[in-house]
């Protein structure tokens, strides 16, 4: 049963074919059977899962969109009582005092917590490499990597160890890791799901979305975390619509553009022939397909670092040694806690952002570095604005290449960095996208394709994707673990 | 262009973090590479060109100003590493 959907778990569980604490249980055993092999998970918490499910059974009301079914979130997801790390060594023993606004919108649609995933430290990374608590194995081949920075929840859906899991994107966190590990993975569009309670990496840019084993579940997902917070003053009175109604099969009236940036030099031909194959799947279901160029991609990767770097760098300024995590040993004065506290508390890519975030924030260097970068992110968002005249949707690769071995790139940050060339144009406009399994490498590697939609068009990617997975067997095959 | 030594050490300290030798020379040289990469974006013209940082255009967001009762003062002092007096945060010298 652990193969379930979840749609096919609530039928179950309202058919009375199984309960809540029996799915449960059986996430557990399979947790406790793959994550040795896996590293997915940071914190199980089956004492948590048991008890919400038996208060589920007990209710035996599974009305609620997610009711009974267990899942995961990714250990940036503040979780009151229960421990959550980022995966850095300064919130090694953090517990937080109050819960994610999204948690609490999860509890209430009545899904179940299995416990924390494994991430990037504080999201900084594209292979769960950079996690202080060690890297997720990806569950395709044990030697290459989850992708990142949400490794640990693409591997826990991927390997059924979970029905969903939550993650964050800030420039493809979320899609990269679901193209590497083959499942569905929904960046949403900037403030359409409230951050509060999450712990941030570049605020102007950070996203909370879904990794399910459907697009029609990322749909319901959204439908139960989507929409305005009084918590977070990001998020825009803007309806939230019912996202089944975009659910269709076919693509009658539809017209999906192509950006030839992201079929150039540095994609894997296996890739891009995977994404054209895909192509003349929508085309056979009704799809119109039109070229479109999107001629600043190339300049996304600068643009996004600096960008990312230096407001990673203002939230990381909270880690003090002082109100809580880590603290040092060996200081006699109050800076020394800073210095030593932040030196030993912090990992590589973390201090690499915070020193690049602070040269480009500084004095005689603001103007050139974030102030220009600033401007350039303006004038992609206006290009994907121009895009969106012509098409209602684009589609290109997820990742230039299938997952990488483990080893490959960590000691090359700009190599890492290039992994997210497909993904970061679509945090810098703010704009929606989703990964869906698209294929496999000869090495039985999985494919993934990304498909982007304009802002608070998210009812765009379910449909597009939707009709594209009902006529292809992708999302079906299963790893083995 | 390439970080000096002094440069790197100086940006350390600004972000209140203490390098070894190692550290310095590796970052320099990696921060370098990626400051490089950065200096592509003079190449495109942003005359006249307002920069971007709320991308959804949200301006002004307010919330009532409404004085709730929280139970999280005690449980957020809980949380510092250091010593509480007096209920507060009790610091080491800053000199």
């Amino acid at each position: 049963m652990t193969e379930f959907t979840i749609s096919q778990a609530k039928a179950a569980l309202k058919a009375k074919m199984i309960s809540a604490t029996d799915l449960t249980q059986a996430y557990l055993d399979r947790i406790a059977e793959t994550d040795g092999k896996l590293h997915s998970y940071i914190t199980v918490t089956p004492d948590v899962a048991l008890k919400q499910a038996k208060e589920i059974d007990k209710k035996s009301d599974f009305s609620g969109i997610l009711a009974g079914i267990p899942m995961n979130l990714k250990d940036v997801v503040c979780t009151a009582g229960i421990r959550t790390t980022a995966c850095s060594k300064i919130l090694e023993n953090f517990v937080p005092p109050y819960n994610a606004h999204i948690y609490d919108r999860l509890l209430a649609a009545g899904s179940i917590l299995l416990g924390k995933t494994n991430t990037d430290e504080f999201t900084m990374g594209s292979s769960s490499e950079n996690s202080y608590f060690g890297v997720t194995h990806n569950p395709w081949n044990l030697d290459y990597v989850a992708g990142g920075s949400s490794g640990g929840p693409a591997a826990s859906v991927s390997a059924d160890q979970c029905v969903f899991s939550i993650g964050t994107d800030t420039g493809g966190s979320i899609r990269q890791p679901a193209s590497l590990c083959s499942t569905v993975g929904l960046k949403v569009t900037y403030g359409r799901v409230p951050r509060y309670g999450c712990i941030p990496y570049a605020s102007s840019f950070d996203t909370i979305g879904p990794f399910t084993k459907t697009v029609e579940d990322a749909a319901l997902v959204l439908q139960a975390i989507a929409g305005k917070s009084e918590k977070d003053g990001t998020t825009p009175d803007i309806p939230v619509p019912d996202y089944s109604t975009f659910l269709k099969k076919d693509l009658k009236g539809v017209t999906l553009g192509v950006p030839k940036e992201y079929f150039a030099e540095g994609v894997d031909p296996e890739v891009s022939q995977s994404i054209l194959d895909a192509i003349e799947v929508m085309k056979k279901l009704g799809a119109k397909i039109i070229d479109v160029s999107l001629p600043l991609t190339k300049y996304a990767i600068p643009t996004y670092y600096i960008l990312v770097k230096s407001e990673g760098s203002t939230n990381m300024a909270r880690y003090d040694g002082i109100k809580y995590g880590h603290t040092t040993d060996f200081a006699k004065e109050l800076e020394e806690i800073y210095m030593k506290s932040r030196s030993e508390g912090f990992g590589d890519e973390v201090k690499r952002t915070i020193m690049l975030g602070t040269y480009a924030l500084s004095a005689g260097y603001f103007d050139a570095f974030y102030l220009k970068a600033a401007k350039v992110r303006a004038l992609i968002k206006k290009e994907f604005e121009d895009a969106f005249e012509k098409c209602d949707a684009l589609i290109t690769p997820t990742s230039p290449t299938p997952t990488f071995k483990i080893g490959e790139k960590s000691d090359d940050p700009m190599a890492m960095y290039m992994c997210d060339v497909m993904t970061t144009p679509i945090n810098l406009a703010g704009v929606c996208g989703m990964s869906v399994p698209a294929g496999f490498s000869k090495l039985n590697l999985p494919i993934g394709m990304q498909i982007i939609a304009g802002q608070y068009k998210e009812g765009n990617l379910f449909h597009v994707g939707h009709a594209y997975e009902q006529a292809t067997e992708w999302h079906k095959r299963k790893p083995k673990v | 262009m390439k970080l000096t030594k002094d440069e790197v050490e100086h940006i350390a300290k600004l972000a209140r973090l203490t390098l070894t030798d190692d550290e310095i020379e590796k970052f320099g040289e990696q921060l370098s590479g990626i400051l490089n990469k950065a200096k592509m974006l003079e190449e495109i013209d942003t005359t006249g060109v307002e920069p971007i940082a709320q991308i959804t255009g949200l301006r002004n967001v307010t919330f009532a100003d409404e004085i709730e009762p929280s139970d999280l003062a005690e449980k957020l002092l809980a949380q510092s590493p250091m010593p509480i007096q007096d209920h507060m945060i009790k610091v080491k010298n800053i000199f």
